[in-house]
């Protein structure tokens, strides 16, 4: 007898999709001026979409013969997606205005991305996995080149587009090699699969995973794969930009840490080579390559390659220890990279937005609020204790040691202190230097941002104990 | 026997004074004086708690007093906090020196000043947690936080190359700490905790000793400064403004010294003896090599720091002869050596002041306009050069005693370096207060003001106190000294011993 498919550990995905429908169909009708609405009740749903995710009953939840799943590990990424997206259309309200580029499809366009972020760390198969990836990349080809008047976000939207498709190929590719190796699809069937695989068709599995991993190393800018990442930043508007800096990682994160953890555990050893190789070309080239850059977004683009690096030092390690420490970098790494965000969208002159490093000269005397926030941030980036990103740094690494990696830890933190220099050199243009100049007045819920990622990355010492606790919860949930 | 958690108290205490300067106070004319009022009140109040610290301390019990412990990170890593006979007088030194040197920023500092002493609030709170706390990661926390402060400090309000050094201090010291982190995790991952007196009995296995004492060498050996990764040193020193000078001089070197002494040698206690003669090889080159490069300075501030690396060169020669001689004379060296570092960055400071350069060559004859001055500077110099009857003598002879017992060629070439010392120090000294005033620039020249006298007393105070009558020093460190030499050479012996069941077994 054939039973329907039990719909409870979905709401969450219900909720956004029908709510952009309804929220597309809203601003169809009530044509640009309902824009605002639309933008706000956007932010509601996602926050929404949170309170029901945290609400559904406790444990493993799975649906759809096995394909969806909602595990610790899945709601810990979940709020960070939402957390993500919600911050990124927040952002997006007063640029928006100012650069007379607002429509409502924006907001309806990150709903749907935010959509397939959710089903894609819920995704249990193959085909579940490559469902929620492309939900979630197309709406972003387009907000990227949303702005069609700009030559540069047109640009930057069409080759993401172009770069995204092939690595989207690429991953589908592997997908039917190993589907074609192991017979299975779903990620338990794979593992128990390449358990016994011997002979040709290990090899053939290594094969399918080398092709998914590139499409994995696309989706979260990890070298190789990287190279669309400074030019998309840059070129794209910088809320956009914000958006993509954040919540798309976690996704892609997330489907990276499941796919080899779960999928794949009998050819741990095979995998871990891959990460350790992408692990230390990411943090080595965000380290070195950030150096020369002074247009910021172009230098977020390289940090959020090196973060990346750092992250994935945890999966590296393969244990659960190591998955703990990727969820807490990428939860910290969230914050910050908001945070920092909110400080560039702030960069406006009466004249207009500007994008280089030089221009926040003397912030420090001339709005020192935003100086010292800012400051934290990136000293929090660098990995300076007492600040939230040393323990993002500290969880990875301690797997790593653990799992006896110590040519890439000791690659990792001399990296690290690379990367702390060009760091050191926005905290010196905002402290040292004299004033060029001040910003016109940062619209409030920037500030908002900026002041609640701040304090998160100041404050997370006197209280690490919920999110370490929870990250440990989700990782154990996988093992 | 404590119902509050004064060790705590004493921890953040400032921090609370820098909140109060970073949210109630404006920055306006009012708004400096009250900064200037508000930390220097905050300082004195946390150094009187600290004195209650010396006052219930136990001097015979060699453990850890006053600790507490509550968990905090992730089970394994607590927050725990304790000073024993070698934390205890760190811990003093530092409350002690840090109202001086708020003292000394009083008119010197005049834009920003709200910034400022919160990063010198802060500073304290980090320095002050680095030798109270008890767990590793917690130490390391206060030990690599201090880098924030102290670049701000160096490249807000200092010199004209401040962006270069302030660069250098922070890289420097970073690259030698995130060693030291990786190093922390390894001892966590065998001996399964970070609680510091559980890792003083715990036996690291021979290999994982070698490879982290070599991390921390890193680390301490940037902080220290030992030769040849002292570099960052005159260059922090010369850009800093003066009261980072002295805390730089005075307190943040010692973390070196003090994590060798809490770490290095009871913690890994054959690689220490494996690796002794290497300490003992950069040691004399410190001692003998800075002390010449110190004869060639043309900056005060930079003849200064040379200095400082030759003495810290008696530090590590001390504690790594295991003597209980050495050990107590590395300790006392180190507090010697904050008074009086301290003491001579203020006097360039006080010159520097009304001058505004630090040129040996622009200065000479000032007895002449500064009788005072010519003798505050005078206590100091002859305290650098180790003259019987002051501080910096105690500290070099005992040290050099230590060091005798266990390796005469050592102690004997170090022996060179004090007398270089004395040539570099009464050479100083000549130049900038013997001689005729012929400068027209020092013509009216002001001597030492209420507020420099005032800073200056307690530290001469101190400097001849210490150098007549050492005991209460020594008698604080003593119980805890013994029993860390004990432990050390206990662990050897029993290596030792397992080593030849090991190869009769073979």
């Amino acid at each position: 007898m054939y039973a329907l498919p039990t719909l409870i550990p979905l709401i969450p995905e219900f909720m956004l999709g029908l709510g952009a429908m309804a929220l597309l169909m809203l601003g169809v009708y009530r044509g640009e001026p309902g824009g605002r609405t639309v933008d706000v009740v956007a932010i509601l749903l996602l926050i929404a979409a949170g309170i029901a995710l945290m609400m559904l009953p406790p444990g493993k939840l799975t649906t759809f013969g096995g394909s969806f799943v909602v595990d610790d590990f899945a709601r810990f990424l979940k709020i960070l997606a939402l957390i993500g997206s919600a911050a990124a259309i927040a952002m997006s309200l007063d640029y928006a205005q100012k650069e007379r580029q607002h429509r409502f499809e924006y907001s309806v366009l990150i709903l749907l991305s935010t959509l397939g972020m959710l089903m894609l760390i819920s995704a249990a198969d193959l085909i579940a996995l490559y469902l929620g990836l492309e939900l979630m990349s197309l709406p972003l080809y387009v907000v990227a080149a949303s702005y069609r008047d700009s030559l540069r976000a047109t640009e930057a939207g069409l080759k993401y587009f172009v770069l995204g498709a092939l690595s989207s190929g690429m991953l589908l590719y592997g997908a039917s090699l190993v589907y074609g190796f192991t017979g299975t699809v779903s990620f338990a069937g794979i593992a128990q699969a390449a358990g016994h695989a011997t002979g040709a068709a290990q090899t053939g599995l290594i094969f399918g995973i080398v092709f998914l991993f590139a499409g994995f190393c696309f989706k979260v800018s990890a070298v190789p794969f990287h190279m669309w990442t400074p030019d998309v930043y840059e070129g794209a508007p910088t809320p956009v930009t914000a958006f993509f800096a954040a919540a798309p990682k976690v996704a892609g994160i997330a489907m990276f840490v499941r796919v080899a953890v779960s999928a794949f555990p009998s050819v741990a050893t095979q995998w871990q080579q891959i990460v350790v190789f992408v692990s230390i070309a990411s943090m080595a080239l965000g380290s070195f390559a950030a150096i020369g850059q002074r247009n910021i977004k172009r230098l977020m683009a390289y940090s959020s390659i090196g973060h990346m690096g750092f992250a994935l030092i945890g999966l590296a390690a393969g244990s659960a220890e190591g998955v703990q420490g990727v969820l807490v970098y990428i939860a910290i790494y969230v914050t910050m990279t908001l945070g920092v965000f909110a400080v560039i969208l702030s960069m406006r002159r009466s004249t207009g937005m500007v994008e280089n490093v030089d221009q926040l000269a003397g912030l420090a005397r001339t709005h020192p609020a935003m100086a010292f926030f800012m400051a934290v941030l990136l000293f929090s980036m660098a990995g300076i204790p007492p600040l939230a990103g040393f323990f993002a740094k500290y969880f990875v690494f301690t797997a790593a040691i653990k799992a006896g990696f110590y040519i890439l830890a000791v690659i990792g933190v001399v990296t690290s202190v690379v990367g702390a220099y060009y760091y050191l050199i926005i905290i010196k243009t905002m402290y040292f230097d004299e004033p060029a100049g001040v910003f016109v007045e940062t619209p409030y819920e920037l500030s908002a941002v900026l002041v609640i990622c701040g304090l998160f990355n100041i404050l997370f010492i006197v209280h690490p104990g919920p999110l370490i606790g929870a990250a440990s919860a989700a990782a154990h949930s996988l093992f | 026997m404590t119902s509050w958690p004064i060790l705590s108290v004493v921890v953040f205490l400032p921090l609370v004074g820098a909140l109060f300067i970073g949210l109630c106070l404006n920055e306006d004319e009012a708004g400096k004086r009250n900064a200037r009022w508000a930390a220097l009140w905050t300082t004195l109040i946390t150094f009187a708690i600290s004195l209650l610290l010396v006052w219930r301390f136990d001097p015979s019990n060699p453990d850890f007093q006053f600790t507490e412990k509550h968990p905090w990170l992730d089970g394994a890593i607590n927050y725990a906090m304790g000073v024993d006979g070698i934390s205890l007088p760190l811990v003093i030194l530092t409350t002690a020196i840090l109202p001086i040197s708020i003292l000394a920023s009083w008119t010197a500092i005049q834009n920003r000043v709200r910034e400022y002493m919160i990063a010198f609030l802060v500073l304290e709170v980090l320095m002050v947690g680095t030798f109270c706390a008890l767990d590793l990661v917690l130490f390391y926390l206060f030990f690599e936080g201090g880098l924030i402060p102290m670049f701000l400090i160096i490249g807000v309000w200092g010199g004209p190359r401040r962006v270069y050094a302030s660069f250098k201090f922070f890289l420097y010291t970073l690259l030698g700490s995130v060693l030291m982190l990786l190093a922390i995790m390894a001892m966590y991952w065998d001996a399964g905790t970070t609680d510091i007196p559980t890792l003083l009995h715990h036996a690291f296995p021979r290999n994982l000793q070698t490879w982290a004492w070599f991390a921390f060498l890193a680390s301490f050996a940037v902080k220290m400064p030992m030769w040849p990764v002292h570099t960052w040193l005159p260059d922090a020193h010369v850009e800093a403004p003066t009261a980072g000078s002295v805390i730089l001089a005075a307190i943040l070197l010692k973390l070196g010294g003090y994590g060798f002494l809490r770490f290095s040698l009871p913690m890994f206690p054959e690689a220490s003896q494996h690796l002794a003669p290497l300490i003992y090889a950069l040691s004399v080159i410190a001692i003998i090599y800075t002390s010449l490069v110190a004869l060639m300075q043309e900056d005060m501030k930079k003849l200064i720091a040379y200095s400082s690396v030759a003495h810290m060169g008696f530090v590590t020669m001390g504690i790594f002869a295991m003597t209980a001689q050495g050990v107590a004379g590395g300790i006392f060296q180190m507090i010697s050596h904050g008074i009086v570092s301290a003491a001579l960055f203020l006097s360039v400071g006080v010159v520097y002041d009304r001058m505004h350069t630090r040129e040996i060559a622009a200065y000479g004859g000032l007895v002449n306009r500064m009788p005072v001055y010519a003798f505050v500077f005078m206590v100091f110099t002859l305290a650098n050069v180790g003259l019987p009857g002051t501080s910096g003598f105690i500290g070099e002879f005992l040290t050099l005693i230590g060091t005798f017992r266990i390796n005469t060629w050592v102690a004997t070439l170090a022996t060179i370096g004090t007398i270089l010392s004395a040539a570099y120090g009464l050479w100083l000294y000549r130049k900038i207060i013997f001689g005729k005033l012929e400068k027209p620039s020092l013509f009216n020249i002001k001597d030492l003001g209420w507020r420099e006298m005032t800073i200056f007393a307690p530290l001469i105070a101190l400097t001849i106190l210490l150098g007549v009558y050492p005991k209460p020093v020594l008698d604080f460190t003593s119980a805890s000294v013994t029993q860390m030499i004990d432990n050390y050479h206990h662990a050897l012996s029993a290596a030792q011993a397992a080593d030849k069941t090991a190869a009769l077994a073979r």
